[in-house]
């Protein structure tokens, strides 16, 4: 069988899956958990609990602030210490409600058994049902970029959903949370997705795994070829060729269906895909039979220095300090701290910033890892061009923003920029081309969405 | 000899033509233009440095032109040429101008290496816009001067310039026009632009921190905290607090200077005023035996 991938650019930076084959182990609770408002994109959830009162796992402690938003949910028991502000993953600090944990005691409801539960025992299931579960339950995409994930499964009436595509890629080095999730979890996450797909209205699926994760193949292929055979769904594992940034919606969307999804505003379902993350699978499927809101991750804690890299059954809200420590502590010597993995991942200052709904991983680059090198004039390789998976021209984009003509950044297509990282990846001259690129790219955001509110 | 004669009637007979069709044109087409538009572009300085929002001196002299038609020039005014410029376009449009007071740029944070320790470093493109879209920068403090110098390069007069030894931003009032360039380039809007003052005297807050005092003392020891010690203090009414920062207006601002000597972290800055007389031991004696 040939091995699909997407069909332009992309890298293959060294893999560094420290922690492929370490068990998931479950973090021990924080003394004090903190709920950044903004884990999602969005607006900012609303605080529903005031300062000294007590809350218990599983409790409402922030409903949705706007159509795109999502509900924040206790990870534990404990009293409100505070409502206020904290750094979170983007650097700031932004409102968070702060709880003092005590104990762990749960909400009633929420069903802590390791029954499976399947859609045949729940025949009263139906998609609003499960659109419905999905929303209260604060669930949004477990991949990073967290967007709500009841919305992608509502597409608006100009589109029509075909399938739904698992996106269980992990392109990212690194990062092990989503394949420890399917070797753990297989059972969970095709129930899982076979929730997404009526809550969608759609009878295929897909489940993108690269080949450097075979056992992972194997064992979903057995469980699909179990679960689905003779059922109305046809679900089918697909194997892709290891590239980064396959990961990325429209790349898998290409790797998996061979559709390519059109210049933004387009979004996969303009071809009939709905791209969910694993993980994001495996939430639905804890949301929707087990009554259990969003507030429990995967999560992998990872670095060449670092003395027990592992994947953890994370509390969200946890500080990142105790995962690191619980890793053996921070390295020695000069460090780079990442919220996500080192293509895609978030720099940070400080491990005081929570585990959120979607940080996949902690990332410490240590020694050279943790520097860029001295960027050099550029030498006209055109590498940069070559690896851009959405056919851009990197080193173009780069300049026309450093010249502030936006116009042309415009022209040239800056908004189709995934900010995958490739071409800095790639770049033997180590220009900062990513960070000229995302300045021009917003600021052209910037223009365009102005452009349209004057209309 | 006659194809000369020949060349020249035809040449002449074309040029005549040419001539009385230009002329034809010329006023059959004539496209009016205000002769004040030419006069007022010449009183502006020329600079074109979109300072006064419009695209270039001759874009703004013709919105002069235009506002002056409905009455009233006050909402334009040139950064650049000043109040000077703007009271002889006024003469020459023949109206009456708002006395604007001359403004400068300043830079509202005084978070110095020595203040405000670094916590970590940034190694990717050292602009501020690109630091500030990636976190907080290479201190504790979210809303401070990043010092990359975004203000120094969209300067057209040459007016700022980063010091070595703070770091932070340094306007020099001589060349500073208040063209803004700057406040728009900062992402934090740090530097805002103030009245001179007389004698270039001013006081304002050098800090635009929002936080609350004690994370923000934490990060850098001369931060505004919010205390609102100076609000109090402040005989005009002219200084609110907000968002845990302090802000002096400098419409009401008398210069009485009482916040600057109450202010706990000294985030209260006075600048271009004498230094202070060296205390006289026998007039304090004098005074002690008074009361």
């Amino acid at each position: 069988m040939k091995i699909r991938t997407f069909r332009i650019g992309g890298i293959h930076p060294e893999e560094n899956k420290l922690t492929h084959e370490a068990a998931t182990a479950i973090a021990s609770l924080p003394k004090r958990a903190i709920f950044p408002l903004s884990q999602h994109i969005g607006a900012p959830a609303k605080p529903v609990v005031e300062k000294g009162d007590k809350v218990k796992v599983g409790t409402l402690i922030a409903e949705a602030g706007g159509f795109v938003s999502a509900p924040i949910y206790s990870s534990v028991s404990g009293t409100v210490f505070k409502i206020d502000t904290a750094i979170d993953a983007t650097g700031y600090r932004k409102p968070a409600i702060i709880i003092d944990v005590e104990g762990d005691e749960w909400e009633e409801g929420i069903d802590r058994t390791d029954k499976i539960e399947t859609t045949a025992e729940h025949p009263e299931l139906t998609p609003e049902t499960i659109i419905d579960s999905i929303k209260n339950a604060g669930i949004t995409g477990m991949g990073g970029a967290g967007f709500p994930t009841f919305i992608k499964l509502c597409p608006p009436p100009s589109a029509k959903a075909e399938c739904v595509i698992i996106n269980a890629v992990e392109c990212e080095p690194y990062i092990t949370a989503d394949y420890r999730l399917m070797m753990e979890k297989p059972d969970q996450i095709l129930i899982g997705l076979e929730l997404l797909m009526m809550a969608a209205k759609v009878k295929v699926g897909y489940i993108g795994i690269e080949t450097n994760k075979p056992t992972a193949i194997d064992l979903l292929t057995k469980k699909c070829k179990e679960k689905f055979d003779g059922s109305i769904y046809s679900v089918e594992v697909v194997p892709l060729k290891q590239r980064y940034p396959q990961g990325g919606e429209k790349q898998l969307v290409d790797a998996v269906i061979n559709r390519q999804v059109p210049a933004p505003p387009a979004i996969p379902v303009n071809v009939g895909a709905i791209v969910q993350n694993v993980g994001t699978a495996y939430a639905v499927y804890e949301a929707v039979m087990k009554h259990k809101p969003l507030f429990e991750r995967y999560t992998t804690v990872t670095g060449k220095k670092l003395q027990h890299p592992s994947n953890f059954l994370v509390r969200m809200g946890t500080p990142m300090q105790d995962l690191i420590e619980a890793c053996g502590g921070m390295p020695e010597g000069d460090n780079k701290l990442l919220a996500g993995g080192p293509m895609m991942g978030k720099a940070l200052t400080t491990t005081e910033v929570p585990i959120c709904k979607g940080t996949n991983s902690v990332t410490i680059l240590s020694g050279d890892d943790a520097r860029r090198k001295e960027p050099e004039p550029c030498i006209r390789c055109a590498k940069c061009v070559g690896v851009c998976p959405m056919g851009l021209e990197p080193y173009l984009l780069a300049k026309v923003s450093e010249a502030r003509n936006w116009e042309r950044a415009e022209q040239e297509d800056i908004v189709s920029c995934i900010e995958c990282g490739s071409c800095q990846f790639t770049c033997p001259a180590h220009r900062p081309l990513l960070d000229n690129i995302r300045q021009g790219k917003s600021t052209v955001m910037g223009i365009i969405r102005n452009r349209a509110a004057k209309k | 000899m006659n194809s000369i004669l020949i060349a020249v009637i035809v040449l002449g007979g074309i040029g005549i033509t040419a001539a009385f069709m230009l002329y034809a044109c010329s006023k059959k087409f004539a496209v009016f233009e205000d002769p004040r538009i030419g006069q007022v572009s010449e009183i502006l300085p020329g600079a074109n440095c979109g300072g006064c929002g419009f695209p270039g001196c001759s874009g703004m002299a013709s919105a002069l032109v235009k506002e002056s038609e409905k009455g009233s020039i006050d909402g334009l005014s040139c950064p650049v040429g000043g109040q000077e410029t703007m009271s002889k376009i006024a003469d020459l449009l023949g109206i009456a101008v708002a006395n604007g007071e001359p403004k400068v740029a300043v830079v509202r944070c005084n978070g110095t290496c020595e203040y405000r320790p670094l916590i970590a470093e940034y190694g990717g493109l050292r602009t501020c816009s690109a630091m500030h879209a990636c976190g907080a920068g290479e201190t504790a403090c979210g809303y401070g001067c990043l010092g990359c110098g975004d203000c120094v390069s969209v300067c057209q007069f040459d007016a700022i310039h980063l010091n070595p030894m703070t770091g932070l931003p340094e306007v020099d009032e001589e060349k500073c026009t208040a063209c803004g360039a700057c406040t728009k380039a900062c992402p934090r809007s740090i530097i805002e632009l103030r009245k001179k003052g007389p004698k270039g005297r001013r006081v304002f807050v050098s800090c635009v921190n929002k936080d609350k005092g004690a994370v923000s003392m934490k990060a850098c020891k001369v931060s505004c905290i919010g205390c609102g010690k100076c609000e109090k203090e402040c005989p005009f009414g002219a200084i609110t607090v907000e968002s845990n920062c302090s802000y002096i207006d400098s419409d009401k601002c008398r210069l009485c200077r009482k916040c600057v000597s109450i202010c706990p972290t000294k985030a209260i800055q006075a600048v271009n005023f004498p230094a202070p007389k060296p205390v006289d031991p026998k007039a304090e004696e004098r005074k002690e035996a008074l009361s």
